[in-house]
């Protein structure tokens, strides 16, 4: 029986595979994108320009600094120039 | 004789093609090494390089490469009869698109899994970029324009297809929404949604859904209006994310493929049939000559350039030790030849009688505007002697092409959308920059337009150039992969190694792609089709172009042969 069900996990693995394969890096490109305009959007602070949500975006600061931390290599900055932000 | 027969004769052929051609490639000309460490460890990410099973990395580049073109290709391509037909795929399988696709997944894998655009430029000259954006902009006009009227004949003449074809996207959805937003298996809701599209057959027969109304309405033919209205949901689909729709789909397309060939297999060898189509047609003398037209025509059957930007695209970057290269890359092209016998076989042993055939496949114009009808009518006869009936095995052969074509015009108007861009911002075009709305407008009215030629060349005088479209298809899908051998050649010869397993189905198709295109230039002109000779006449630039670079590379590497580089 566990061999059945080793067997059933293996073959739906494979499948999902199938499935996630082709397209995996399409979608991560697709998502990556997403998220560089609203790291930069939350970030605009940082950045040196007023964003007008920053108040209410504050919190959202713990979840997404290690995003940012990503972001600003991703734009072509290996440490980030503001202490205290990150690196 | 019975088709049986066929099957054996190639899938015999495809065997020891494998077992022996493909273990020379990988051994003495591509010289696989299972100590190389391939890009998806050397620049492994989790995204685009992902050390993948080979079965998984097979599976995924089949069903990549495999579509409607193989089926279509090869339907047409039996009206010089079957003995032509049926040798050009085996041996286009075997000795030029199993060189090309293990080809272009190798010489990836050994440039950090580049595209085969990006070699070309690095490999042949800067030139060759240029050339090949614009080679892959006139193939996706092309295939966007043929699988667009693919679709309009199929829905025209199988109106019980239309609410399986349409219940494809709601089951794609659902299950694109099952993966991501639940993050769960999808074996599940995959197996319900194949029986849910397989329920959707005898539905549809019994409610078959005709756009009559709606044309005379309008005051366009139900073909234009057909065309129109698949032009407008690509449009919509293609500038929807990919996760929603398109990924779905082109996994339903998986399944139904794989589904598609057991089937038709089964059929032949349960019901025993008998091959009614001629060895070797004798055509009339105003029909196309078999040569070279018979090349041009099986296209995708034998060889296709698509595969390599497939191969280079994703299946390198995924390629886990580079030995499995030869599985994945030879075995892909297998099973793409695989699809094609498929398509002979459907239409040459499924149409009944010799009688039947013979009117089937009365003319050129019959044979290529007739060409999925008569797929699906065989399909249907090979499905009847499973015991299904006929009239839902055919609409059954016509959701599948349907569903093929469908998913292949979405992601073409997607890249066309792409090379529009690029090609904009290299002329210094700023208007369209970053205009993502007018650029997928653009991508749809292009090919439309295309389909929308008239020509009256097809069966029932319908008014479409279906048939010379195909050819400018496969001219122009066999430059493609002109382009991607003339990449492996120059990489093989750097080597040291004998380049002649690429050289030599490299120089067959660019002679029979340029004689193709020479002579429709000369039928373009005589018959006043203007649009069609512009189009013909610069796909003959563009061949004329790849000679050169083609040629030139060949004896620069010819002239610079580094013993050192034997290894690399």
């Amino acid at each position: 029986m566990a061999d059945e069900k080793s067997l059933w996990r293996r073959f739906s693995d494979y499948h999902d595979e199938l499935f996630m394969a082709p397209w995996r890096a399409g979608i991560a490109r697709e998502a990556r994108s997403e998220e560089d305009v609203l790291v930069a959007l939350l970030f605009l602070e940082a950045l040196g320009i007023p964003g007008p949500a920053d108040y209410y975006a504050l919190e959202l600061y713990p979840d997404l600094i290690e995003s940012f931390h990503r972001w600003h290599q991703r734009m072509g900055m290996d440490t980030f120039p503001e202490a205290g932000v990150c690196c | 004789m019975p088709a049986f027969f066929l099957i054996v004769m190639a899938l015999v052929a495809f065997y020891l093609g494998y077992r022996f051609y493909s273990r020379y490639l990988a051994e003495k000309v591509y010289a696989l090494d299972p100590n190389f460490r391939t890009p998806a460890h050397e620049m492994r990410d989790g995204v685009d390089f992902v050390p993948t099973h080979k079965h998984v990395l097979l599976g995924h580049h089949f069903t990549s490469v495999a579509g409607a073109a193989p089926i279509v290709g090869p339907a047409i391509a039996v009206y010089w009869g079957w003995l032509p037909a049926l040798t050009w795929v085996i041996l286009g399988t075997i000795f030029a698109a199993g060189v090309h696709d293990l080809g272009s997944i190798v010489v990836s894998a050994r440039n950090r899994g580049q595209n085969i655009g990006t070699l070309s430029g690095k490999v042949i000259s800067a030139r060759a970029s240029t050339l090949f954006l614009l080679i892959i902009f006139f193939l996706l006009t092309l295939v966007n324009a043929v699988f667009g009227v693919v679709m309009a004949i199929l829905f025209e003449s199988n109106p019980g297809a239309v609410i399986p074809a349409l219940i494809v996207i709601p089951i794609a959805v659902f299950i694109g929404q099952w993966a991501y937003r639940l993050g769960r298996s999808i074996i599940i809701p995959s197996i319900v949604g194949l029986l849910l599209l397989y329920i959707a057959i005898p539905i549809g027969q019994a409610y078959p859904i005709e756009v009559d109304g709606l044309a005379s309405a309008i005051g366009l033919e139900v073909r234009t209006t057909w065309i129109l209205l698949i032009f407008a949901y690509t449009w919509i689909a293609s500038r929807l994310p990919v996760w929603i729709l398109l990924q779905p789909r082109d996994y339903i397309n998986g399944q139904q493929l794989i589904v598609a060939l057991f089937v038709i297999f089964l059929g032949v060898l349960v019901g025993w049939d008998t091959v009614s189509a001629p060895a070797v047609n004798e055509v009339s003398a105003d029909s196309p000559h078999w040569f070279p037209y018979l090349f041009i025509t099986v296209a995708c059957g034998a060889i296709s350039g698509f595969h390599s930007l497939v191969a280079s695209g994703t299946t390198s970057k995924q390629l886990d030790k580079e030995p499995e290269a030869r599985f994945v890359g030879y075995g892909g092209a297998l099973g793409e030849g695989a699809l094609a016998l498929a398509a002979i076989l459907a239409c040459t042993a499924g149409l009944g009688a010799a009688g039947e055939w013979n009117t089937a496949y009365a003319d050129f114009g019959a044979a290529s505007g007739g060409a999925l009808g008569h797929f699906v009518t065989g399909t249907g006869h090979f499905l009847s002697n499973l015991g299904i009936p006929a009239t839902l095995g055919a609409t059954f052969a016509a959701v599948v092409v349907i569903t093929f074509a469908g998913t292949t015009m979405d992601t073409g108007i997607r890249l066309q959308r792409y090379i529009l861009a690029e090609i904009s911002e290299l002329a210094g075009f700023k208007a369209l920059s970053g205009r993502v709305n007018l650029l997928t407008t653009l991508a749809v009215l292009i090919p439309l337009g295309l389909a929308l030629v008239p020509g009256g060349d097809d069966a029932g005088g319908k008014g479409f150039a279906f048939g010379r479209l195909w050819t400018l298809f496969g001219t122009t899908n066999q430059l493609t992969a002109g382009l991607a051998l003339s990449v492996i050649a120059v990489w093989v010869l750097a080597r040291n190694r004998n380049p002649l397993a690429a050289i030599v189905p490299l120089v067959f198709l660019l002679f029979m792609t340029t004689w193709a295109l020479l002579l429709n230039l000369v039928d373009f002109f005589q018959k006043g089709d203007w649009l069609l000779l512009a189009m013909d006449a610069a796909i003959f630039v563009l061949a004329a172009w790849l000679i050169v670079e083609a040629v030139t590379a060949l004896n620069r590497q010819r002239g610079a042969r580094d013993p050192a580089a034997a290894d690399r």
